[in-house]
């Protein structure tokens, strides 16, 4: 979006004040933060078992909704970005409403549909199925709220690109499927790329939906949020190392998103 | 594309505020508190809600002019709360282990009083569908049963009574509240729950409850203090004699308190 000549116009110089400001105030908490540190009780507090178990559960968990994410983001996407039905504007406001829901609201939302007297969950019990207290539930909640931000992100992507190429594409004779495998898709890759990792990003996050929705326990559905906020209630210490830790997996992700970033760009 | 991100960081922020304006009492409090030598400040906890609302109102009647003011959370979240400054004047805890931690810290003033008790009750979904009658059956294998995690009130009182029985309760979840694991069985997700007798009371019947006689075995005291940075302590002292007097008793018997 961003055009070259824009970027290469300069800045008002006003405009660094509250940038500054701005930066200082993302920041400067994650340093208090760090200030705060037991460090002497760190590498204990962080290698505990509960500690790894959540951080372990974390990682596979934000991993799996990520797939999830990109499996119906990207065909979602592609509907919102080139469909022309006239409900697509309709659909695209309701399918980023998690966007700005409360988490804590789609987790409510997620009992009524898969939990056990749900909407769907009464079938799936009916099946022997049995979502609620699972670390499917644990999925399900970081889907629902990383969904909207690997559409939001691939669908403008798709848009920015146009549709030139996938127009000559087809008077080559090619498929719409293979239009939008060899065309459309590697054109949008570093968009999917960085809405992946928002996703991802997101889905590691997620508190709210969780622990409303799949409940809290170790190894199971206890991810590192409600490991934090658990371990609040009695070791602030343990809740603070844990917190950075979070905050270390989450820099390695912005850090490994840059890089890849310039390497789609490359 | 970049705008879009933009956009999309923002929407979280969005989110993000929305989620926690609700839960910050002290902004309440501090909010609606006006410097006036006729209020009184009281950070109370969670459970304490219906029975020191209607003290509250009682003791105002009592007292034309002055204002009672809650604000209520965990317990463990109001002694941070309290030792980071927040503006209180008395402080009511669910446990005697966060009255501690508030009395180590040196913000209380004068010596705790105990006003009330609490003890666990099974809690199943309406009718009790499953048949649970003891805390044993709480173990079979066929049962969800939903806790609170050994590191709140509600859990540490759970896992006593499981030191003192014997019996091994494999929970499905070990929630952070006991509202949590009231929530679970009230939405049907699971079978079974231990929550204070309180709890039970005020869900009414979207559940029903099952005593057992060893919940005896871990009871829960909850102490009232004065705090040292009180703004009107001879207020404050007037609420805390209401609260540990008798006709306050009746309220909180009524809300399956029991007498300390």
């Amino acid at each position: 979006m961003t055009s070259r000549s824009e970027s290469r116009a300069g800045l008002p110089g006003w405009i660094y004040l509250p940038a500054a400001v701005g930066g200082v105030f993302v920041i400067l908490p994650l340093l208090s933060m760090v200030l705060a540190v037991d460090w002497s009780r760190f590498p204990e507090l962080v290698t505990s078992d509960a500690s790894l178990q959540a951080l372990a559960l974390s990682l596979r968990t934000a991993i799996t909704s990520t797939v999830l994410c990109v499996l119906f983001g990207v065909p979602m996407a592609a509907v919102l970005a080139r469909s022309t039905f006239r409900i697509i504007p309709v659909l695209r406001s309701l399918v980023l409403l998690p966007l700005v829901l409360p988490p804590v609201v789609g987790g409510i939302a997620l009992l009524y549909t898969f939990g056990r007297r749900g909407l769907l969950g009464e079938y799936f019990e009916a099946f022997g199925l049995r979502i609620a207290f699972s670390t499917t539930a644990v999925v399900l909640a970081q889907t629902f709220v990383a969904l909207p931000f690997l559409v939001m992100s691939l669908e403008g992507a798709l848009r920015t690109a146009g549709r030139r190429y996938e127009a000559v594409a087809a008077t080559l004779g090619a498929r719409p499927t293979t239009v939008f495998r060899r065309v459309t898709l590697p054109l949008v890759l570093p968009g999917l790329a960085s809405g992946a990792v928002l996703a991802f990003a997101r889905a590691l996050g997620e508190f709210g939906a969780t622990i409303t929705f799949a409940g809290s326990l170790q190894g199971v559905t206890r991810t590192l949020p409600l490991e934090i906020y658990l371990q609040r209630e009695t070791d602030p210490d343990a809740a603070v190392a844990l917190s950075l830790l979070l905050v270390l997996v989450a820099v390695a992700i912005v850090v490994a998103a840059r890089g890849r970033r310039i390497a789609g760009a490359l | 594309m970049r705008a879009r991100v933009v956009a999309a960081l923002l929407g979280t922020v969005l989110a993000l505020a929305a989620c926690g304006t609700g839960d910050d009492p002290t902004s309440e409090t501090t909010a609606s508190t006006p410097e006036s030598a006729e209020t009184v400040t009281v950070f109370a906890a969670a459970s304490l809600k219906a029975p020191f609302t209607q003290l509250g109102t009682l003791f105002e009647s009592a007292h034309p002019g002055s204002t009672v003011e809650f604000a209520f959370a965990g317990s463990s979240d109001l002694v941070a709360q309290i030792t980071q400054g927040a503006p209180a004047d008395i402080f009511a805890s669910a446990d005697t282990a966060n009255m501690d931690k508030a009395v180590e810290a040196g913000v209380v003033s004068g010596d705790p009083a105990n006003f009330a008790t609490n003890t666990l009750t099974i809690v199943t979904e309406p009718g009790n569908p499953k048949g649970i009658t003891s805390f044993a059956d709480l173990t079979r294998s066929d049962t969800s049963v939903v806790v609170c995690a050994p590191q709140v009130p509600c859990g540490n009182a759970t896992s006593r009574i499981e030191t003192a029985t014997g019996g091994d309760i494999t929970p499905v979840s070990e929630e952070s509240s006991v509202t949590d694991v009231l929530g679970k069985v009230t939405s049907g997700q699971a079978d079974a729950g231990l929550v204070y007798v309180t709890d039970a009371a005020a869900a009414g019947d979207k559940v029903t409850a099952v005593p057992f006689p060893e919940s005896a075995d871990a009871v829960n005291t909850y102490p009232i203090a004065l705090l040292e940075e009180s703004q009107n302590p001879q207020l404050a002292s007037k609420f805390l004699e209401f609260v540990i007097g008798d006709e306050a008793r009746t309220v909180f018997a009524e809300a399956g308190f029991g007498a300390p």
